[in-house]
């Protein structure tokens, strides 16, 4: 092999920039975002169902929401956690307690790398600009 | 076997006829028109009467926009200023082209040019819901035709399908509208806007039916004691569209094509 120790070099430093995102993070996992509740959500004590349920399946939930609600025109949900009637809407019920898209939705969803498309037509609600 | 040909092409013709059975006669029979009008459905069935002297009237005195701007508010419609991209739920047309075929140059000249309020129909047999391959539009059992935009998947068949041209499609994404002409836009934070390739139009306003409120367009009417807007169940005997339509002579546009429009003109 020609130049044998200037491509053993060449490959040595080229792997070496490729895989050095991943020296750099070795053994730091980044933290799991905990979603922020806002004092209204905290007040409530309990969402629509179980915490433990609303953390696997809110994107279940939603989905038989919207189909409910524009397909069937059934407008509440009876909350099996307190029996409570809820007017089945993103914009005026979820959003109406967690106010905080940010801190609440997107902590999360960019952590895990999802980008749900609700917010391509609903609005969320506006949020107070951090100070400083 | 000896087989001619004249011989084997009345075996099979025997054969075949009776194959056919039965069916071959129903084949025969005439066929039904698919958008003929059908028996009335059961239940409530939401129309609306549009009383034209009255808001030719009104829009005699000043020009009156007050339904479209209370349709157009309420469901983040934006406007882009450009007739080539606009969006548009409710809106005024020209009679002659409200009702074409129909007027002629005798017809009171008191219409002429005059503008119409004209929306999505709500047909009794929508051409629209037969074309839409996802069912993101459909036909409720009110007879509302709904949209469903989560489903939309922007084919715009049923755009091509509408014979009334209500329904309107998003070049762009709907929250890019100018600002100068969409003061604080989204207007109604608690109804969604749509999002880039979708179709859009009338809906009736079920949100507001759900509950027992009258659509946006006909309350601004009311609000401003027009009541050129009228609304409500054609099944009910009682109700108030029924109550116009018996009293007044109304027609509905383009019958000839078969697609019974749930909203009637007083002309």
């Amino acid at each position: 092999m020609y130049d044998a120790t200037k491509i053993l070099a060449g490959l040595i430093i080229g792997i070496g920039l490729f895989m050095s995102p991943f020296f750099y993070n070795a053994g730091k996992a980044a933290k799991a975002p905990t979603p922020e509740l806002t004092p209204k959500a905290k007040e409530a004590k309990v969402c629509v169902e179980s915490k433990e349920y609303m953390k696997a399946n809110h994107m279940h939930l939603l989905d038989t929401w919207r189909h409910t609600v524009v397909r069937d025109d059934v407008r509440y949900f009876r909350s099996p956690v307190n029996d409570k009637m809820h007017y089945m809407s993103l914009q005026q019920t979820c959003m109406d307690c967690h106010s905080n898209k940010s801190k609440f939705c997107d902590s999360c969803h960019n952590y895990l790398g999802v980008t749900p498309y609700c917010w391509d037509c609903h609005v969320a609600p506006k949020e107070p600009k951090e100070k400083g | 076997m000896d087989l001619n040909r004249r011989e084997f092409l009345k075996t099979i013709g025997v054969v075949s006829l009776a194959g056919l059975g039965a069916k071959g006669f129903e084949i025969l029979a005439p066929g039904e028109l698919e958008a003929k009008e059908g028996p009335v459905a059961k239940g409530k069935q939401w129309a609306m009467v549009i009383d034209m002297p009255k808001c030719i009237a009104k829009n005699q005195k000043e020009p009156c926009t007050e339904c479209m701007k209370a349709c157009h508010t309420i469901h983040n419609v934006p406007d882009f200023g450009d007739p080539k991209v606009e969006i548009k739920w409710i809106w005024k047309e020209k009679y002659e082209n409200t009702f074409p075929g129909t007027h002629h140059e005798y017809t009171n000249e008191a219409l002429h040019g005059k503008d119409f309020i004209v929306l999505c129909n709500h047909c009794t047999n929508p051409p629209c819901v037969r074309v839409c391959p996802t069912k993101a539009t459909w036909q409720r059992p009110d007879g509302i035709v709904m949209m469903d935009w989560h489903r939309c998947i922007g084919c715009r068949f049923c755009m091509a399908a509408c014979p009334f041209g209500s329904r309107s499609f998003n070049w762009g994404d709907p929250r890019l509208c100018p600002p100068e002409r969409n003061p604080g836009f989204p207007t109604n934070m608690a109804y969604p806007t749509r999002s880039k390739g979708v179709v859009e139009k009338c809906t009736f306003c079920p949100e507001l039916l759900a509950k027992g409120e009258l659509p946006a367009c006909v309350q601004a009417c009311k609000k401003i004691k027009v009541d050129a807007l009228v609304f409500g169940d054609l099944n009910d005997p009682e109700s108030e569209v029924r109550a116009v339509l018996r009293e007044k002579y109304t027609i509905r546009r383009k019958p000839e094509l078969g697609t019974a429009p749930k909203v009637f003109y007083v002309i």
